[in-house]
């Protein structure tokens, strides 16, 4: 069953051309959605200015070449594994939702372009979509901050839900339909499709776009020595930093240990 | 003199929501991140600015003595056990770094177990003052405590 394609026994019901059509329409509502996001919140503009704001308090210039080595590093840290995430199960959830989501995507395309019966891509598309759930629902009804930090229930939904519950929506009725075969849950996963790619504008479906460029900048800033205003990062053990900061050494001694956690040893839910 | 969010650094992970004593950092409604809801109830105590993973929260000063353009920002390292200042003034050229130890209690050790104390009396209840306020303020074992009575004195400058 999960390994056949479900795409392949609708197609007695709708047209290849017809999917294939969804597909595209799809894409360029992300596209159109990024775009209208991006403008209405001024977010390139505002990544432009920020980035001449710190120039202009860099205490050094950053070459060319280590400017390339910031992106692949921010590719290869923020984007593929998530580092960005302080939190080890929320880095753990996300990957599980990225990947998962990416995976289903690309063969869904695969599917309803190629007609592929291939049963390894059927088999990925259900784990695709499975990984997803698993992230999702481990996202939704634990770690999401408003139950997490804020206190509230797990069905109490406000716009910022729009993402993940149009997210969960489709895969989840992906899924079933893939099993039940049902016509109604069919209509419930193109649904909840439409409303996540549809929606861009709307929930916060844009922030893969703008989060690595966030990444990126952060990098950059720490690199050019502005590090937005805030103070540098000390090796405690540097005679020089003793040397400047006398405080250190007479309170802590020349090798201050590791204190511990600290605020990181408990999760942030006291409500 | 409130807080503020740069929503580009927020990851929306409930740290500040969870530490401000006034109840006040919340996470919006429409993007998932944090925000201060009540700017005029803030009192700047920093617990935020502090507990903030990605130093995501910064704090607007009055534009009387801190106008535009200058900048007071801060990293609390409990690994390392130190707190970092910069202070840079918004003619840009002073710019000045501090460093020094936490002198905090350790975390979680400054928490009154007040579970498993007795509960108030009628005695108690009657009284003007508070749950076991003699024993807490420390008056139970003769008086204010002083300088003086705690064999100290007052030293020029700050100290430790």
């Amino acid at each position: 069953m999960i390994t056949s394609n479900p795409f392949a026994e609708l197609s007695a019901l709708i047209p290849a051309a017809a999917m294939q059509a969804y597909v595209i329409v799809m894409f360029l509502l992300v596209i159109g959605g990024t775009v209208l996001d991006m403008m209405h919140k001024k977010s390139a503009q505002y990544f432009f200015e920020n980035a001449k704001k710190a120039e202009k308090s860099a205490k050094h210039t950053v070459s060319s070449g280590e400017k390339t080595s910031m992106a692949i590093q921010t590719v290869t840290s923020e984007v593929l594994t998530s580092s960005e995430f302080a939190n080890p199960k929320r880095r753990l959830s996300h990957l599980f939702m990225m990947y998962g989501f990416i995976i289903f995507l690309v063969t869904t395309a695969i599917m309803i372009f190629s007609g592929s019966s291939s049963a390894i891509i059927s088999l990925l598309w259900h784990l695709g979509a499975l990984s997803v759930c698993i992230g999702g629902y481990w996202f939704w009804f634990s770690i999401r901050v408003d139950v997490n930090s804020e206190g509230k229930n797990w069905y109490e939904l406000c716009r910022a839900d729009l993402f993940i519950v149009s997210l969960l929506a489709t895969v989840t009725f992906a899924l079933i339909w893939s099993i039940f075969g049902s016509v109604l849950l069919f209509a419930l996963f193109i649904a909840s499709s439409t409303v996540l790619f549809g929606g861009v504008y709307f929930s916060k479906f844009a922030h893969m776009f703008f989060k690595p460029a966030a990444a990126y900048q952060k990098r950059i800033t720490k690199a050019d020595g502005s590090r937005e205003n805030l103070p540098g990062d000390y090796d405690l053990t540097d005679p020089a930093v003793q040397a400047k900061f006398p405080d250190i050494p007479e309170y802590m001694g020349n090798n201050p240990p590791n204190m511990g956690l600290g605020i990181k040893r408990e999760s942030p839910n006291h409500y | 003199m409130p807080t503020f969010v740069y929503m580009t650094r927020c990851d929306g992970c409930g740290q500040c929501v969870d530490i401000c004593p006034s109840d006040i950092m919340h996470i919006d409604k429409t993007l998932r991140r944090a925000y201060n809801l009540e700017p005029n109830m803030c009192w700047e105590c920093y617990s935020c600015v502090k507990a903030c993973p990605h130093h995501a929260i910064d704090v607007r000063g009055y534009a009387d003595f801190a106008p535009l353009g200058h900048s007071v920002r801060v990293v609390r390292d409990e690994e390392k056990g130190t707190i970092a200042w910069r202070i840079k003034f918004r003619n840009g050229k002073k710019d000045m770094e501090l460093l020094a130890p936490i002198t905090t209690k350790p975390w979680g050790t400054g928490i009154p177990q007040l579970s498993d104390e007795a509960a108030p009396g009628s005695e108690m209840r009657d009284s003007e003052l508070l749950f076991n306020e003699p024993k807490y303020v420390r008056m139970d074992d003769g008086g204010l405590h002083t300088l003086e009575s705690n064999g100290l004195t007052l030293k020029e400058g700050v100290y430790y």
